[in-house]
């Protein structure tokens, strides 16, 4: 169990503080896919590197199955650290080594005997998908492989916590899947706790199990995965739950100023309704779809939806309260009514 | 002048650069490494007053023209080899003169590598020798193979330069035949075996530097 208490970072940089971290505040149980979402710059990455201490937290505790981190002497920090893996968006891998020698540096770190390191990275090898690769180099494997090979490195030592930096945002979605998958394999199999950092929130809804969004270095909000996206109770989670209803909503209300917008959000019971449909035949007002973004998550529909209503000032009222009025759709004026 | 003094005098430079290069990068690779390792930053930080008497030391060693670097380490000659004058004489101005110049050369290198290959060794747990020793030295080995190369044809052209004061080896031939004794066709002889010795040496260090870069393998 990772316990992260008043954690908070401050870089001291030429033009004063910038402060990465503010009072964190999560608790990671064992043997879960933990998601940490944010935009660019909200902090996640020294969120992550505060974890392994590879970051200094100016203030604060990390708490890892009840031993704090910061407390630890360097030699002991090294020892956890062999037991915290952490794969990279650039994969990190040692550029001169074959795979097979990647995947055998850890072991080699720790210590352990060269023949016994080479078997186990060659099972690695073959419990990530690239038995073949062994003897190829890293610039021989696309990217795709290449995290593979890290993840392969990771596992090397048995660690308890997998770190995930951001470790499929240079892969295509693809690729990127099927990483996922292969994390969430080992996750099921081993039950090492994964924490996943990242600015997707596909990459949250595909493996993780509870997420903390992070905005502006602080956690505003956290919680199940479904929870969040059925009800995202803040600006910073609504834009990552449907992020291209936010923009387009800012770009439509500049657009066409005298429009009436308006964004549902559905959150589970409602997308069996065809409510733009029924809107239609019950109440005669026609609206125009002008984005729309739902999926299901756990067998359970959430998403958005962006909607034009009628420039007449009470057909477009009427037409707002009739979709208000539905069980499990929230209603948000975007432009004026 | 003969052939075989001119093959002996190629022997002679070749032997006082390889060995000089070789020292200088006893000498200039830990330097080198201190250099990067020892940054606030780095792997191994170390105190600030350290780093800037390090540093100083090494631009003063590197703005002392050779020439009267060479006479200013005699005492140095003296008290190591015996002499001051001769082919393994020249060895140890040399060696001084290239080590800072090495050093910061292996600095360079060092620094081209990406932080986050560090950063992934810390991350699990290596200690700054292991990662100095596993992951920076060796990852940056063709880039060093290449600075190698350079610090052995610079030092090529030092070795000539000391047949001025009793260097062995083509420098010699060149001046005291050459100029001393207005021979200018033995003096050119020994300028084109000069040209072709570095030739040789960048050949072979880029070579190698491209051989053992296993980022080009496709």
């Amino acid at each position: 169990m990772i316990e992260l208490k008043h954690l908070s970072k401050t870089f001291q940089m030429k033009d004063g503080a910038v402060e990465a971290l503010r009072d964190i505040n999560l608790t990671i149980p064992e043997g879960m896919v933990y998601g940490i979402i944010g935009m660019s710059g909200a902090g996640k990455s020294t969120l992550v590197r505060c974890i392994n201490l590879l970051e200094r937290p100016t203030e604060g505790e990390v708490v890892i199955d009840g031993e704090e981190m910061g407390s630890l002497s360097p030699a002991e920090l090294r020892a956890r650290r062999q037991k915290i893996a952490m794969i990279f968006q650039q994969f990190n891998l040692l550029m001169q080594r074959s795979c097979l020698a990647n995947v055998c540096f850890p072991m080699e770190l720790a210590g352990v005997k060269k023949a016994e390191a080479q078997k186990r990275a060659r099972e690695l090898l073959q419990t990530v998908g690239l038995p073949d690769k062994a003897a190829a180099y890293p610039a021989q494997l696309s990217g795709g492989q290449r995290q593979r090979v890290a993840i392969a490195r990771a596992l090397a030592t048995d660690p308890k916590v997998l770190l995930c930096d951001e470790a499929t945002s240079a892969l295509d979605p693809d690729t990127t899947r099927s990483i996922l998958s292969l994390i969430q394999d080992i996750n099921r199999r081993t039950g090492i706790t994964v924490v996943v950092i990242t600015h997707q929130m596909s990459v949250v809804e595909a493996i993780c199990d509870r997420v903390a969004i992070l905005d502006g270095g602080r956690v505003v909000e956290e919680g199940t995965v479904q929870d969040i996206f059925a009800r995202p109770k803040t600006a910073a989670a609504r834009r990552l739950v449907a992020p291209a209803g936010g923009r387009t909503a800012r770009e439509m209300a500049s657009f066409a100023p005298d429009d009436h917008i308006i964004r549902l959000t559905f959150n589970g019971s409602s997308t069996a309704k065809p409510l733009v449909a029924s809107l239609a035949a019950e109440t005669g007002i026609l609206v125009s779809v002008l984005s729309a973004d739902t999926r299901d998550i756990a067998g359970q529909c959430f998403g958005s939806m962006m909607l034009r209503l009628p420039r007449d000032v009470s057909e477009a009222r009427s037409a707002a309260d009739y979709i208000r009025a539905q069980p499990g759709v929230t209603v948000e004026e975007v432009t004026g009514l | 002048m003969t052939a075989f003094d001119f093959a002996f005098a190629v022997w002679e430079t070749f032997y006082i650069t390889v060995l000089s290069t070789a020292f200088a990068l006893a000498l200039g690779l830990p330097l080198g490494v201190l250099l990067v390792a020892g940054d606030k930053d780095g792997v191994l930080p170390l105190p600030g007053w350290l780093m800037h008497g390090l540093n100083f030391v090494i631009n003063i060693l590197r703005s002392i023209p050779f020439l009267i670097l060479m006479i200013c380490v005699f005492p140095l000659s003296r008290l190591i080899i015996g002499t001051t004058v001769g082919t393994n004489a020249t060895i140890v101005p040399l060696v001084a003169a290239a080590f800072p110049f090495v050093a910061r050369l292996v600095e360079t290198s060092l620094r081209e590598l990406d932080a986050g290959v560090i950063e992934a060794a810390q991350s699990m747990g290596a200690t700054p020798l292991q990662i100095i020793v596993k992951v920076m030295i060796p990852e940056s080995l063709p880039s060093l193979v290449s600075s190698m190369t350079t610090a052995l044809t610079t030092i090529l052209g030092y070795s000539a330069m000391s047949g001025a004061i009793g260097g062995g080896g083509l420098g010699k031939i060149a001046i005291s035949y050459g100029y001393y004794r207005y021979q200018a066709g033995i003096m050119l002889v020994a300028v084109v075996l000069l040209v072709v010795l570095v030739q040789l040496f960048q050949t072979v260090g880029t070579f190698f530097a491209t051989r053992c870069d296993k980022r080009l393998r496709k």
